[in-house]
């Protein structure tokens, strides 16, 4: 691995020096939003969740690669994150379950990286500013100063259509249960399947899927999964699951939360820069019960306005809402990622009372 | 869950001593405790024994009793307080055992006190081993299989479920006896038969052995509404079969991924819930299978744990504080985390920065211990350091273990591993000890590779590839020296990139000054000059995720810089770094209390230190804290960091206190900008300890001392033993804790300890002699007592006493293992006179601004008894050990005062304003009694002399010397007996004392045995003798038929107290072997003559008296006298016959 000096330019000009790593573009430039990550472990996990589409991340944790990949870890078979920021790559993976080493895994999805940052100020630059915009590679700062000017957000942009499946597809069930459950894919992470899975057969569809389509596939429940960008420029999700409300039972995790939230007429704002990490506190308020929780999200709902629909989870570091419920129409969602992957297990009850909804609807 | 209101009174049982296994991390989460109870608004009720403590200071409880931490003392506190509550998982295993024997006895229902933190049955399930094995099965979690076997075919089938390698324990054994780790057929049937023969019950336990499997710590708590969350992971650099207290350790977790990390946090939660703890913090075990990935649960401790306060220090998450909010009925989200103070305590930390921890051990000092790392703890203390990366925290908490190395290489001591041949160094690394990181470092640079090493080691691959990328950035920074290069053209050839790599690597100046030649300064100057300098920044428990309020901070080479302006006069405190022996707990205390004094009177308080134990690490203490080594480079670093905040926000630095660290900082004093020492100038440090100086000193003042000089050649050193005659007490300059200190009765006696000291032990290895460090040799007093002096004196030249010690033991062994009484009782009016005139004149001689300790010898006078001649022996411009213990037993903060007199205040301006008050003039004794770690090195003599060996200290204060000398031995683990047999076996120089004790004990209705010498003694001065012991055979044979020896005679229990002294020459085997049957078969164990009189004393005083127990506060509000006049006030007319 040779070394090349690299560098980070910010839209705001900020400049911060490292060392290349991984793909390499072309052009010696990658651009895209620049968010900040702080889980401790699951780097793989979060690199190869399809919600990053658009976005570099920035590992908090400094010694990023010291336990190489392996094809379990991953939330997709295609990473849609344009790049990582890291402090110190690992050079040597140790792990009984590494497969390969994380280079190769970047250089073989073409993502690149950037090492060698000092990455806790550039952690602080976007708790203090927000979410930028920016660039980063080998070519000269002039060019990466262009190019980061011109880099877009996520903001306004429809990002589902580049990661939903483009076929359906059949995620046979782990327990044996005969519900059947449709997944709406707006880049639906590996371990929400798995856990879906436990509780009936999935059936993955392509986020452009109608309402009628869903029902003839005769589910016991919809699920919306998680998805990168803006949730307000994703229309149609929301029209869809208006004309399954009522009929059917949904769940939401993420985007999917966003979804629910927009189509029973709620709203979305961006965060300044977003949960992303794994230890972020949530209570249920139905139970009182903190749970430690997986963040990944750039946009959080205003459910303030609606009367038929009941908060049932908060942040509480910032009182946001991280998930509500919709009795009347069967339909609940969070914020958070109760399937972790990466990051604590403390919210799996949710698939659990997703199954409980599926099964008093059907009776 | 709010608050409870149900409860208003909590007692907090204290950790007692430090000793292995349980040192200053206890006073942290202890004094965490206590502030937060009282904040809450609860009466508290503190009992601890241990008067170097933060948390006995009177301010931190309502009632704090400094009495023994054993179960019938703790009922008399129970009965006097009528506690509410008793909170036991704060203060180690000590409280945690007491807790349990007072549920058990039924005392706690008796007095309707509910424990809380954790209930009987949770402690019980964790605690016992099986109990706990069984809980974890019942929940379907993976424990190492066992079996027991009572003969040879129980353990064949034991085996055959278990397969090879298997550990083999024998049951009811001391000191890991028997234990071993059979990994063939043939060891497996040695080593069961030899378990089967060590077992007074002939069983063996068999176990799985997962030695060389990865150790992991999760460091958990819960709340009473069941939310859990994990504070910190931790990984064992060194792998299962080293005890975590003696591993190298680092947070977070490195090598799992996150499906096996949330495995590992599913399961501590799981294990939590099942042994019961309700509230608090515990620490969960983990072992994991380098192969395979399997788990298995090695145990839990249902209590905050020296883990936990490395957790804690690592995260900015005070678990402790915490975990005593969650004992009174708060759930953690209702606590504010204290660092953000936006955010609830109910989370879990994330950490941009990477955590390493290094044990101190002090092998040096058992000369016999094998430094053989295994399942029993035996470090005496460690260093924490943070790093961005793994290498360089590594680095810095190799440099902050001041154990002569500047990092992990690049100094004169990795050659010691360089000369050794690569089988034989593959052979030593296999096997855990201090020295082993140092092994792999030289193999892996000398080109082994990481599998090979491995494979030896069972460290995993990724620890050992940092450690081969600090061997390659070695040789590529070894590069830039060319011959013929200088020192310029060397800094020349390092660019920005060059020096940035390297420093993120940890490379501290002074190893870059060792590869290169050249100096520190010519480093430091070179890379200030590529624009390459430190930057700070913050523990804040959340990666920058949000603003943190608590500037904690530590020391990387990276852009951006978190220290804030600040527009406050500040003061930065060095403290004392790890401990050890001879520098511990004592020196943290003065460095807290010089921040709580100088906070008050309105200054910026700045800490530096790397102690992860202590309370001075807690960022609660300073107004600012540093976790950084205390190395030239590291404490020059703050002091320009603190120097540019001051210039940003109008402030100003005041200066640097170095004098309360102990010798750690005093260090570095000559390398700091002179105009910035506070107190007492470092050439007055210099001109106390170089021996010339001194001497001269004390010869222009008239104040006698032993006759001595220097030696840096064996020839020069027999030269002055030809002057002043034997026996001569001979001692290394510049060291701590009588480091390699002897005495030496003849010329042959001197050569040994001269090759000991110049050979390439310990102490060469930290520098070795020359003509810098020369040996002091003195001759020695026979027949002495030794006095230590603590006196303050101010800029204006006057000099306070704060107090002065009489020491039981005689003059010779180290003061800081010789038990000390307050006030001096055996001392008459004169010579206390003569030692504080001595004191003043020394102190002003000295201009001394702050705190000065002088040590004497009374030379004894059987005409005017403790009116002998007083020999001054040294002198320490200094805070000492003692100060903690003086401020205790007389109620005046001494430290605080000096504190406040190194700032510039007078001591009239303090007794003005009140903080300095007269000493507490009451009925009441104090003695100071040192505790020794001779259980965890059985294969060490027992036996006192000027080298300390003691790890720590405990008080008893009661209105007899007799009592209190009882409390601080039955504080110090030995219970006195009441009646019984008292085994005699004395040296000729200490009959006369020990007839006296020997007359005593008769009278008090004791049988006495002795050896034949003694007896014959005892008998001639009329004292019956029940019994001649034998002679120990010398080829330790059975002794002749009708015959008893000594071990013979303790091993049946037939002895109640052994008094041993050792002879001063000749062979030492008998008393040897008798001191070790002693300490095998707990019986209690004297090795002076004087303290047998002391405890024959003690035993007729508690004899006589009802055990009674008083706070600290109750003392202190004793009767008040004039500071100055009050040791010449309190003194008796008739000196007691202490000695």
């Amino acid at each position: 691995m040779s070394i090349q000096a690299a560098a980070i330019v910010l839209a705001d000009g900020t400049v911060f020096e490292g060392e290349s790593f991984g793909a390499s573009p072309a052009s010696g430039i990658t651009t895209g939003e620049f968010v900040f990550n702080t889980v401790l472990s699951g780097y793989q996990e979060v690199i190869s969740d399809p919600s990053y589409a658009g976005q570099i991340i920035t590992f908090t944790a400094p010694h990023i690669g010291n336990y190489g990949v392996n094809s379990t870890d991953e939330e997709s078979a295609n990473p849609r994150c344009e790049g990582i920021v890291v402090r110190e790559l690992s050079r040597r993976a140790s792990s009984w379950r590494a497969e390969g080493d994380l280079v190769s895994y970047l250089e073989q999805h073409g993502i690149a990286g950037i090492g060698g940052i000092d990455t806790r100020r550039l952690t602080r630059h976007l708790r203090d500013n927000g979410a930028i915009p920016g660039a980063f590679g080998t070519a000269s700062g002039s060019e990466l100063a262009a190019a980061a000017a011109s880099a877009p957000g996520t903001e306004g942009r429809d990002l589902v259509a580049s990661v939903t499946t483009a076929q359906a597809y059949t995620v046979p069930t782990s327990s044996g249960s005969s519900r059947r459950i449709v997944a709406l894919d707006l880049g639906i992470k590996t371990t929400i399947l798995r856990n879906l899975a436990e509780y009936g057969t999935v059936e993955v569809v392509p986020a452009s899927t109608s309402a009628e389509q869903i029902l003839a596939l005769s589910p016991d429940g919809v699920f919306v999964s998680n998805g990168p960008g803006d949730p307000a420029a994703v229309a149609h999700v929301p029209e869809t699951l208006r004309a399954l409300l009522g009929t059917v039972p949904v769940f939401g995790i993420c985007m999917g939360h966003q979804m629910l939230a927009t189509a029973l007429g709620g709203t979305t704002y961006k965060l300044p820069f977003g949960h992303h990490g794994g230890n972020h506190p949530v209570r249920d308020l139905t139970t009182n019960k903190v749970e430690i929780t997986s963040q990944n999200h750039n946009y959080c709902v205003d459910v303030d306005a609606l009367t038929n629909v009941e908060v049932t989870h908060r942040n509480l570091n910032d009182s946001t809402v991280e998930g509500f419920a919709c009795e009347e129409l069967s339909a609940f969602a969070v914020q958070h990622h109760p399937e972790a992957g990466p990051g604590p297990h403390d919210s799996r009850y949710l698939f659990e009372r997703f199954a409980d909804l599926m099964d008093r609807s059907a009776s | 869950m709010p608050r409870r209101e149900d409860i208003e009174s909590i007692l907090l049982i204290g950790s007692g001593p430090i000793v292995i296994g349980q040192a200053c991390e206890f006073d942290y989460s202890g004094t965490q405790a206590c502030r937060v109870l009282k904040e809450e608004g609860y009466r508290v009720i503190l009992a601890n024994s241990n008067p170097a403590t933060i948390m006995t200071d009177p301010d931190f409880a309502d009632a704090t009793y400094i009495e023994p931490l054993v179960a019938d003392v703790l009922e008399r506190i129970l009965d006097k307080e009528r506690p509410d509550a008793v909170l036991p998982t704060l203060g180690g295993q000590t409280a945690l055992n007491l807790a349990m024997e007072l549920s058990e006895s039924g005392v706690l229902d008796a007095y309707g006190v509910e424990l809380i933190g954790a209930d009987a049955q949770a402690i019980r399930t964790a605690e016992d081993r099986d109990l706990f094995k069984q809980a974890m099965i019942e929940i379907g979690l993976n424990v190492p299989e066992s079996g027991i076997a009572h003969d040879m075919t129980e353990a064949a089938a034991v085996l055959g479920q278990l397969g090879l390698p298997v550990v083999i324990r024998p049951a009811y054994i001391l000191g890991g006896k028997g234990t071993g780790i059979a990994s063939t057929q043939a060891e497996f049937e040695f080593m069961v038969g030899r378990g089967l023969d060590a077992s007074p019950i002939t069983e063996v336990l068999i176990e799985k052995s997962i030695a060389g499997w990865k150790e992991f710590e999760l460091e958990v708590m819960r709340d009473k509404a069941d939310n859990c969350v994990i504070i910190c992971s931790i990984e064992n650099f060194d792998p299962m079969g080293v005890h975590t207290g003696d591993s190298i350790t680092v947070a977070p977790a490195q090598t799992l991924t996150d499906v096996e990390y949330q495995l590992m946090r599913d399961t501590a939660f799981q294990v939590m819930r099942r042994v019961g703890v309700e509230t608090g913090g515990s620490n969960v075990q983990f072992a994991v299978h380098p192969e395979t990935g399997e788990q298995a649960i090695i145990e839990m401790n249902p209590r905050v744990s020296r883990s936990s306060a490395l957790a804690s220090k690592a995260t900015g998450f005070p678990i402790a504080k915490i975990a005593a909010k969650l004992a009174v009925g708060y759930t953690l989200d209702e606590i504010p985390n204290d660092i953000t103070k936006m955010t609830p305590a109910s989370f879990e930390p994330s950490i941009d920065y990477v955590v390493t921890k290094v044990p101190r051990w002090a092998f040096e000092k058992f000369p016999g211990a094998e430094p053989t790392l295994g399942t029993q703890m035996q470090s005496v203390g460690e260093v924490m350091a943070i790093g961005r990366t793994f290498p360089e925290s590594l680095q810095k908490a190799m440099r902050s273990l001041e154990q002569g190395r500047a990092g992990l290489n690049c100094d004169a001591a990795e050659q010691l591993f360089d000369q050794v041949e690569t089988a034989e160094l593959m052979a030593q690394a296999a096997i855990g000890t201090p020295d082993r990181i140092f092994q792999v470092e030289s193999l892996l640079r000398r080109g082994v590779s990481v599998e090979d090493v491995f494979q030896a080691t069972k460290i995993d691959r990724w620890f050992l590839d940092q450690i081969l990328m600090l061997c390659e950035e070695r040789s590529t920074l070894e590069s830039h020296r060319t011959s013929g290069s200088t020192a310029g053209d060397v800094v020349a050839s390092m660019d920005r990139r060059d020096w940035r790599r390297a420093k993120q690597l940890g490379f501290g100046d002074s190893q870059l000054a060792y590869l290169w030649d050249m100096s520190e300064e010519e480093v430091r100057a070179g890379r200030l000059a590529a624009g390459v300098e430190v930057t700070y920044k913050t523990v804040d428990t959340c990666a920058a995720e949000f603003e943190a309020e608590t500037p904690y901070h530590y020391g990387t080479y990276e852009d951006e810089s978190e220290v804030a302006p600040s527009s406050r006069d500040k003061v930065i405190i060095l403290g004392s770094g790890p401990n050890r022996i001879g520098q511990g707990i004592e020196f943290d205390y003065c460095c807290v209390h010089a921040c709580f004094a100088l906070s008050d009177a309105g200054f910026e308080t700045i800490m530096v230190n790397c102690n992860p134990e202590t309370v001075s690490t807690d960022y609660d203490t300073s107004d600012r804290l540093y976790f950084e080594p205390l190395s030239t480079e590291g404490v020059l670093n703050v002091i320009d960091a603190e120097r540019r905040s001051a210039e940003q926000g109008g402030g100003k630095l005041v200066g640097v206190i170095v004098s309360l660290g102990g010798q750690t900082p005093l260090k570095l004093a000559n390398v700091l900008p002179p105009e910035l020492i506070l107190g007492t100038s470092a050439a007055s440090i210099d001109a106390a300890e170089d021996r010339n100086h001194w001497s001269a000193l004390c010869a222009r003042l008239e104040i006698p001392q032993p006759a001595g000089a220097t030696a840096s050649t064996l020839e020069e050193a027999l030269a002055t033993t030809d002057r002043i005659g034997f026996p001569a007490l001979i001692r290394p300059s510049y060291v701590l804790g009588g480091r390699a200190m002897e005495i030496v009765y003849e010329p042959e006696d001197l050569e040994r300890a001269w090759k000991a000291i110049a050979s390439n032990g310990s102490l060469g290895r930290e520098g070795g002699l020359s003509a810098d460090r020369p040996v002091l040799i003195d001759r020695f007093l026979e027949d002495a007592t030794e006095v230590d002096v603590d006196a303050i004196r101010d800029a204006t030249g006057e000099v306070i006493i704060g107090g002065i010690m009489e020491h039981v033991e005689e003059a010779g062994v180290h003061s800081g293992d010789s038990a000390c009484v307050i006030p001096p009782v055996g001392l008459s009016e004169a010579t206390i006179a003569v030692i504080e005139d001595y004191t003043r004149r020394i102190a002003n001689s000295l201009e001394v601004k702050g705190l000065i300790n002088v040590q004497f010898a009374v030379k004894r006078s059987d005409e005017l008894p403790g009116s002998g001649q007083v020999f001054v022996i040294e002198a320490n411009p200094r805070a000492s050990r003692t100060v903690p213990f003086v401020a205790k037993a007389t109620g005046v903060p001494l430290v605080k005062i000096a504190a406040r007199v190194m700032c510039g205040a007078t001591l009239e301006e303090l007794r003005v304003e009140g903080l300095l008050v007269p000493k507490v003039q009451g009925d009441h004794i104090a003695v100071k009694e040192a505790v020794l770690p001779w259980s965890r090195f059985p294969d060490v003599d027992a036996v006192l002399g000027p080298e300390m060996r003691s790890t720590g200290e405990v008080m008893g204060i009661d209105t007899s010397v007799g009592m209190a000398f009882a409390k601080s031995q039955l504080a110090a683990g030995d219970r006195m007996p009441t009646d019984g047999t008292v085994f005699f076996s004395l040296a000729d120089r200490d009959k006369v004392i020990g007839a006296r004790a020997a007359k005593r004990f008769v009278s008090l209705g004791f049988s006495i045995v002795a050896t034949s010498g003694t007896a014959a003694y005892l008998t001639e001065q009329g004292i019956p003798v029940a019994q001649i012991v034998a002679k120990i055979t010398a080829d330790g044979s059975d002794s002749a038929a009708g015959e008893v020896d000594g071990v013979e005679l303790i091993s049946s229990g037939g002895v109640d107290l052994v008094v041993n002294s050792p002879r001063g020459r000749g062979p030492r085997a008998d008393g040897a072997h008798i001191r070790r049957a002693a300490a095998t078969h707990l019986v209690p164990l004297l090795t002076t003559a004087a303290a047998a009189l002391a405890a024959a004393n003690g035993i007729g005083d508690w004899a006589q008296s009802d055990l009674q127990v008083r706070s600290l506060q109750e003392f202190h509000a004793g009767v008040w006298v004039s500071e100055d006049s009050a040791s010449d006030t309190y003194l008796k007319s008739n000196p007691v016959e202490l000695r």
